[in-house]
């Protein structure tokens, strides 16, 4: 090869703690290329370009740029070597406009020259085809032109080396291709780009050569030309892995959750849902896709009864016909009252009326089994808080997006996160932790989660196990309707398919699951339906199987009509 | 290119980085070394500063010996049991409202007004009515007040979303003009200085001190158990780890809110009639002379464990009765002695840093590096 090296790490080791987190890596980076650093979560890839950044110190090894060694021990270190980072996290003023974010901490003479820095940034975003307005405030942006500001912020400050931290993970598929365009544009002028991914499709799609890292090692460096996705996902994960989805047809299709009219003002006063419905079916995956931030959160929040819901219903149907009616979840006057409108029947299909009969009589025959629903149940659960929703015999299971803020508490281990749904359980003031106890190695058994034993706090586990513990205790409740909100957000390849598989086995077992996703990939493979919302609004719902990645990136972007004839 | 100092620079002095998990061994390890230098880093202050040391050095040897002197010399045994078992009582009240992460800081307030309650209760009914009718009616008074005024700030909060930490400080002045108030009522000569009653006062089992420490430790455990095995204690934990999940789970998180508060002031009540009626058996605005804040590091530093407040309890007072042991024997007047408290509480606070995280000095290099380190 004839092209100059730009930035070489060798040897480099980094431990935190017990945990190593590097091991003796070599990279090399030419100029003027786009080189990927594949690996699955934790295998170290942020870790070792954290080192190039200054962000880290390396407990071993040497970087060169150039051919010189050099001691990067700070951000401002990197940038005196012109090497950038475009970090997951943005790091912006939101008050300030993106001129000023640009320029911020860097020093200058005298006054900061607004005008002339708004010009050098709108030079840089034309040589490279960006688009940005340089007065524009970080509030006022969308997640695509933030991360415009970023890069052309390491640009401005003269980094000819770019490492890029997931860059894709916040943008549609339109964005993404914009962004693999500038990306070229400016490997086209000299720049070497990094960038950090795991997804596979965008390797082969925008890099010149892949290095893959496994377990902080450096597995390989090849030419992206020279492989192919199976291949990669083989040096990344260390063996053999089937990479489709088995997607069954639907069986027993019927409505079970019903969703109309729904409106959601926060407390803020902002319309978060606006006049949502759609019908999720039982033995289906309904996928939601849009943009983070469209109202998918709110969507499942209010359905689960954590949100409350302005104006609209949310309707459960519980498949009850023909099933014994039972004291757990009604009081005896509630039953009564059913009776008087004709809800129930005996086993020879005479309507029960139970005119006359003491409380104790009522009990006895329903316990009995022989009083029998004539309809599936209606239940409504808008404005009902989760408690409520289970006291009424509604299994609905909730994944949230936040898994150790929400779903279960980190600090506590996992037998106690288990009892989270089943302290209640049993009459007297004490805890029950055998259950529990019990629930938690079934599930480390069924969902093979590695892990020291049930009474390792369950922050200490790595992000996939965490969320099999968070999923097993949601599917250990035999849910009838199963949300999930980016149920694999975080996660390896490996554990990835165990969370679809056990999606697509709830499905089977004939619950509703509503599936939220951010990999389109995934949703089209996975999905029956996919519902995809924007601003809040539905803006399709399309059929999984015949739909383009196209059309569903456009309705992710598409504007209500109603509101632009508003306007 | 001209790169910026290549070659000058050096690697960072040090390093942090977080632990994964200690052995509970190399903690206890920490936090002991911890002790040891807070101590000598006060001998050394004591060296400087103490008139009587900068004579004569030799002494120092003494000034060590205060520390066990001030609560295990002649004499000073039961007291400095019962002292601990008090300042344990009014931490432990504090307890369930810090596992729940409502910062009550009115344990003063709480208990003062627990000590009013039953001195109230005393003053109008104590020779009226039978001794042990008395006895437990100022329980009654005690747990009663204490459960109100931790309760007003729980209801607030639960309510208006108002600042716990505000509002139980401000409740704690309420509580000590409450009671200047009421000796101008109970005190009529314009002393303001209630003497000792003569009734209501609980009986001891051979040596005075004995009920109310094993009280206390009948408390310590039934606390402990409650936290650890009951629903009550498990909803108080998911509250205070993450009101997001309570909520998610269907916790009513106000309710429990309510309901711990209210067990806290009730908790505090018990320590304000053990006050009332077990030792003090009077009242001033200073009946509670700080323990309510210092409970506050007494918990904090038993990491909220009721069985590990034990010893954090005794080693406040021990290092508390050891200061005032020292301003005796060496004639040191002021705050210096109260400094030698903080020096050492500051390092076993400090200590918990170095539990968490690991620190690498430059130069600790792997053989590797050592090799090929200094190459140009």
């Amino acid at each position: 090869m004839d092209k100059q090296l730009a930035l070489q790490m060798r040897g480099i080791t980094k431990h935190f703690g017990s945990v190593q987190a590097n091991k003796h890596v070599d990279l090399d980076v030419y100029q003027g290329e786009i080189l990927a650093i594949l690996g699955e979560n934790g295998s170290g890839k942020t870790t070792l370009m954290n080192m190039a950044a200054g962000i880290y110190y390396p407990d071993e090894g040497h970087i060169l740029i150039d051919g010189q060694e050099v001691v990067i021990r700070s951000p401002k270190d990197a940038f005196a070597y012109h090497i950038g980072m475009i970090h997951q996290h943005f790091k912006l003023v939101e008050l300030f406009s993106a001129a000023e974010n640009i320029v911020l901490g860097m020093k200058e003479e005298g006054r900061y020259d607004v005008k002339r820095v708004m010009k050098e940034v709108q030079e840089i975003a034309d040589r490279y085809g960006f688009r940005l307005d340089p007065a524009k405030k970080i509030y006022d942006m969308s997640v695509s032109e933030k991360q415009t500001v970023e890069i052309i912020k390491v640009l401005y400050r003269g980094a000819d080396i770019l490492i890029l931290d997931e860059p894709t993970a916040v943008l549609t598929p339109q964005e993404i291709t914009r962004l693999f365009d500038v990306l070229r544009r400016m490997k086209a002028d000299g720049k070497s780009i990094i960038i950090i991914t795991h997804k596979l499709n965008e390797v082969m799609e925008v890099s010149d050569r892949v290095a893959i890292l496994r377990k902080g090692e450096h597995v390989a460096t090849v030419n992206t030309a020279e492989t192919s996705e199976a291949g990669l996902t083989e040096m990344m994960v260390g063996k053999k892995i089937d990479l489709d989805i088995h997607r069954s047809d639907p069986v027993h299709v019927e409505p079970r959750l019903e969703v109309r009219g729904l409106n959601i003002y926060d407390h803020e006063g902002i319309h978060k849902l606006k006049d949502v419905s759609f019908t999720a079916n039982s033995g289906e995956i309904l996928g939601i896709a849009g943009i983070a931030g469209s109202g998918q959160r709110e969507l499942l929040e209010a359905i689960s009864g954590l949100m409350k819901v302005t104006t609209g219903e949310i309707l459960f149907r519980n498949p009850k016909k023909g099933q014994p009616v039972s004291l757990a979840h009604k009081s005896v006057k509630q039953i009564r009252e059913l009776a008087d409108r004709g809800a129930f029947h005996d086993r020879n299909m005479n309507p029960v009326s139970f005119g006359g009969m003491n409380d104790l009589a009522v009990r006895k025959w329903i316990e009995s089994g022989n009083v029998l629903f004539r309809e599936d149940e209606e239940l409504h659960l808008e404005n009902r808080n989760p408690l409520e929703i289970r006291q009424l015999g509604v299994h609905l299971s909730f994944v949230p997006e936040d898994r150790l803020g929400m779903g279960l508490v980190g600090n506590m281990d996992m037998t106690d996160n288990m009892m989270l749904r089943t302290y209640r359980k049993g009459n007297g003031s004490f805890l029950n932790r055998k259950f529990p106890r019990d629930q938690a190695h079934q599930i480390i058994h069924e969902l093979e989660i590695s892990t020291p034993g049930v009474s390792t706090p369950v922050r200490r586990l790595s992000g996939g196990n965490v969320q099999k513990v968070l999923v097993g205790r949601e599917i250990a409740y035999m849910p009838k309707v199963l949300l999930a909100a980016y149920p694999v957000r975080g996660l390896d390849i490996n554990s990835s398919y165990t969370i679809y598989n056990l999606m697509n086995r709830q499905k089977e077992n004939g619950a509703a699951v509503v599936f939220v996703g951010e990999d389109l990939d995934v949703l089209l493979e996975l999905c029956d339906r996919i519902l995809v919302m924007n601003g809040g609004s539905v803006t399709g719902i399309v059929d999984a199987r015949t739909v383009t990645k196209e059309e569903v990136g456009f309705l992710m972007t598409k504007t209500d009509r109603r509101e632009e004839t508003a306007e | 290119m001209s790169k910026a100092k290549s070659g000058q620079a050096r690697e960072p002095l040090f390093q942090l980085s977080r632990r994964g998990v200690i052995s509970p061994a190399k903690a206890w390890g920490i936090r002991i070394t911890a002790v040891l230098l807070g101590f000598v880093a006060c001998g050394l202050i004591a060296l400087l500063l103490i008139d009587k040391l900068q004579e004569d050095p030799s002494q120092i040897g003494r000034f060590y010996s205060d520390f066990i002197q001030g609560s295990f010399g002649k004499g000073k045994v039961w007291k400095y049991l019962k002292d601990t078992a008090m300042l344990l009582c009014i931490s432990l009240a504090l307890v369930p409202a810090f596992r729940m992460r409502f910062w009550n800081i009115g344990g003063e307030g709480q208990t003062l007004v627990s000590v009013l309650g039953a001195i109230a209760v005393n003053i109008y009914l104590g020779g009226k009515i039978p001794e042990w009718l008395l006895l437990i009616l100022m329980f009654v008074g005690a747990v009663l007040s204490g459960a109100v005024w931790a309760g007003i700030p729980a209801i607030f909060r639960a309510k208006w979303g108002t600042n716990e930490t505000l509002f139980t400080l401000m409740m704690n002045y309420v509580a000590t003009f409450l009671v200047s108030y009421c000796l101008v009522i109970w005190v009529p000569n314009g002393s303001s200085s209630l003497s000792k009653m003569e009734t209501g006062r609980l009986p001891g089992i051979g040596q005075t001190y004995i009920p109310i420490i094993i009280v206390v430790l009948l408390i310590t455990v039934a606390l402990f158990v409650y936290l650890k095995y009951t629903k009550q204690g498990y909803e108080i934990s998911v509250v205070g780890e993450s009101i997001r999940t309570a909520r998610y789970i269907g916790i009513n998180e106000k309710k429990v809110i309510i309901r711990t508060m209210i067990f806290s002031g009730a908790l505090c009540g018990i320590a304000g009639y053990l006050i009332a009626a077990g030792l003090d058996h009077t009242i001033t605005a200073e009946s509670i002379g700080g323990r309510g804040f210092t409970g506050i590091l007494v918990a904090w530093l038993g990491k909220f464990n009721p069985l590990g407040m034990i010893l954090t309890a005794a080693l406040v007072q021990l290092l508390n009765q050891g200061a005032s042991q020292i301003s005796r024997d060496f004639n040191v007047r002021g705050a210096l002695p109260d400094v030698f408290v903080g020096i050492i509480l500051f390092f076993v606070i400090a200590s918990e840093f170095f539990i968490n995280y690991e620190v690498r000095y430059r130069g600790h290099h792997t053989r590797d590096q050592e090799r090929t380190g200094g190459v140009k």
